[in-house]
């Protein structure tokens, strides 16, 4: 009955907008689509393709990182928001709240393949049981290890840790090579960096960070204090590098680039960026402190602006982003993840065996869950990464029990 | 006489329209704004004073008031102290003086968030040409690039002060024997009052409304230490999208500057009086 509802309802709106040839949401038209730089690339990939196959025409605009969520906030503001924009899929739950994207909740209902669409992507992107956001692009946390350091050091570089407790171990031995090698690396002055990288480890052992309506904090937790003991030890013992502690997220590329860190975890996307500078690297998926597997599922999701005029045609790019064609020709042959779970072995993915692991840990991996996330944990000025430092660089009892405190006032807080 | 006031008015409109139209008009409707739940999108609801009474116990504001508080005093001693020294050493005609008048003021043509930017990539640990390390050298190095790009501007204006001291007043003194230190004593400062009111009251102004400087070199860390009462504000705008709260922190911000802006003009008006 609902999905006739919806249907007559889509009917509806179709006839309403004048247009009743079946082609109307390929017209044509031009549409403004935002995304931050860090997804530029992927955003002009698709944007291109599709401009390449449809009448519609998308225009990307790209806008840096950091300031990226302000421009969004102003336009919004100004009510002139693009006709679809993306943004890092923790922020949008709030954008969802806020009403910043279109409800888009019958037309995803009406996708072949709704079932198959990143499962915690597509919550992101929900409201009060309505969607509002869709996956664009995804990028998973994942232990990236420098191969030629594990040969030196007498490890197998076929067998990376599947415990955090022998990734401890891995690293020590490595960071033994002396010299100006170390064993491992973190963004320790960085929210975002420590959240994406040390979450998996506590799901991987069965805990939580966040209660799943995203209004209580259980970062005082056993597995939490485990993990964070684990990195602690490994900076006190000087194995990770000394620049972890300053490191606030500009730089973490770079070091793992310079070829001089044995196993850290980091952003699944680059593997490429790393190879690219002569270090081989190998991929495996980041563990719990005796076991398990988990990955913090990142990315930017992408919905239509609230002030847009062109939804159906919007949707249009939107749906067809999603399609097969689009995650195969344009996604998977970047070597990117597929934002599709049937999609995860492919005919791109199957020459590479470690694109195959990693597609396929979208299907186990998480995107934690809360409108005031950005204000709560990305945030350098959030609660969270005064929490952090305090577990890894001060008293990390005291700064759980008191930062668990601060972080949920911080996540009710209207 | 009638005409005449009118034709001044007409005169003075242009110039009361902008002021209207990007001062007052804004200002208002930050106020307004104050008094409301204010969302990107949708309906204000009206709030007050929820959006003032928030304000005490903001966890993050008192620590960045106390920064900021710090910074000032800090910022403004070494600035006047630089910027004076400056002015003092480029103020006669002698030749090659025109060369570091002109070097000294220099920086200023660099805008600020560029020149921000100059100072990150310099001072980096990982690309950096002079790499500063350390526990601590975050308000150091905002200090500094405080310092370089602002030092000959406040030179500027203080020439403009030293130069308008008559040459005579200063020969009376040398024919009465009065050393150095006396002349700037008793010639130099005390006519330089104005001058020295004007640069101070910017100095002050300016520092407590600090942002592009920590904003770019620290983002307000390590560990909030040099996070300012601006980044607070823009952090409730455009983090936490609640512009009601971020209008509201702004009044009681604009109230404070005004009132030290009033109290600092009084009592140097006082002293010239």
């Amino acid at each position: 009955m609902k999905a006739k509802l919806a249907a007559v309802a889509l009917l509806l709106a179709t006839a309403a907008c004048g247009a009743d040839e079946p082609g109307a949401a390929d017209d044509g038209a031009t549409l403004t689509l935002w995304t931050r730089a860090a997804t530029e690339a992927v955003s002009k990939a698709y944007a291109d393709a599709y401009n390449a196959s449809h009448r519609n025409k998308i225009e990307v605009t790209a806008y840096p990182n950091e300031e990226y969520p302000a421009k969004l906030a102003s336009a919004a503001g100004a009510k002139s928001l693009p006709d679809l924009f993306a943004s890092d899929v923790v922020f949008a739950p709030q954008y969802a709240a806020q009403g910043l994207w279109a409800d888009v909740s019958d037309q995803f209902k009406s996708l072949p393949f709704k079932d198959s669409v990143a499962p915690s992507h597509v919550r992101a992107g929900t409201w009060e049981g309505r969607n509002f956001a869709v996956p664009h692009t995804i990028d998973l946390s994942v232990l990236l290890y420098n191969k030629d350091l594990y040969v030196k050091a007498g490890l197998d570089p076929e067998k990376p840790p599947r415990t955090l407790r022998e990734f401890a171990e891995h690293a020590r031995k490595i960071d033994q090579l002396g010299g100006d090698v170390n064993g491992t690396y973190f963004g320790g002055n960085c929210g975002g960096c420590v959240e994406f990288t040390l979450w998996p480890s506590v799901w991987a052992a069965g805990g939580e960070v966040l209660e799943a309506d995203g209004r209580s904090a259980r970062v005082d937790s056993r597995e939490m204090a485990e993990v964070f003991a684990l990195y602690r030890d490994l900076y006190d013992q000087g194995v990770a590098s000394p620049a972890s502690k300053g490191e606030a997220g500009p730089t973490w590329l770079g070091a793992l680039q310079g070829g001089k860190v044995g196993i850290a975890p980091g952003p699944s996307v680059w593997l490429d960026a790393i190879e690219a500078k002569g270090v081989k690297t190998g991929i495996a998926p980041i563990p719990g402190i005796n076991g398990g597997e988990s990955t913090f599922v990142g990315g930017d999701a992408i919905g239509i602006g609230a002030t847009s005029g062109k939804t159906q045609q919007a949707w249009d790019f939107l749906a067809w982003t999603m399609s097969d064609e689009a995650q195969v020709e344009v996604i998977a042959k970047r070597k990117g993840v597929p934002v599709r779970t049937d999609l995860a072995a492919n005919k791109h993915s199957s020459a590479d065996p470690r694109l195959v692991t990693v597609n396929g840990l979208v299907a186990k991996g998480k995107t934690p869950y809360a409108r005031n996330f950005n204000a709560t944990f990305n945030d350098p000025q959030g609660p969270w990464l005064t929490t952090v430092r305090g577990a890894l660089f001060g008293d990390a009892t005291a700064s759980l029990m008191a930062g668990n405190e601060a972080i949920t006032k911080s996540l009710r807080q209207e | 006489m009638r005409r005449r006031a009118v034709s001044g008015a007409l005169y003075a409109t242009p110039a009361a329209v902008l002021v209207g139209l990007f001062f007052v008009v804004p200002l208002l409707l930050v106020v307004w704004m104050s008094l409301h739940r204010w969302p990107l999108l949708g309906k204000p609801r009206f709030n007050a004073p929820d959006n003032y009474t928030a304000v005490a116990d903001h966890a993050l504001l008192s620590s960045a008031a106390w920064f900021t508080v710090r910074y000032t005093v800090l910022i403004t001693l070494l600035l006047f102290v630089v910027a004076f020294g400056l002015a003092l050493l480029v103020q006669n005609r002698r030749p090659g003086v025109g060369f570091f008048r002109t070097a000294f003021f220099l920086p200023m043509a660099v805008g600020f968030a560029s020149a921000s930017l100059l100072f990150l990539g310099l001072l980096s640990e990982e690309i950096g040409p002079v790499p500063l390390t350390g526990d601590s050298p975050a308000l150091g190095s905002a200090v500094l690039l405080v310092l370089w790009r602002f030092a000959g501007f406040n030179m500027l204006i203080l020439l403009t002060g030293l130069q308008a001291i008559p040459v005579d007043v200063y020969e009376a003194a040398r024919i009465d024997g009065a050393t150095r230190w006396q002349m700037f004593r008793r010639i130099t400062v005390p006519l330089m009052r104005p001058t020295i009111a004007l640069v101070l009251t910017m100095m002050i102004t300016g520092s407590l409304l600090a942002f592009d400087q920590f904003w770019i070199l620290t983002r307000g860390g390590p560990d909030n230490s040099t996070t300012s009462l601006v980044m607070v504000i823009y952090r409730e705008a455009f983090v936490r999208l609640d512009l009601g709260s971020a209008a509201g922190i702004s009044v009681v911000l604009l109230v404070l500057l005004a009132v030290v802006s009033s109290v600092q003009l009084a009592v140097l008006r006082r002293r010239s009086a």
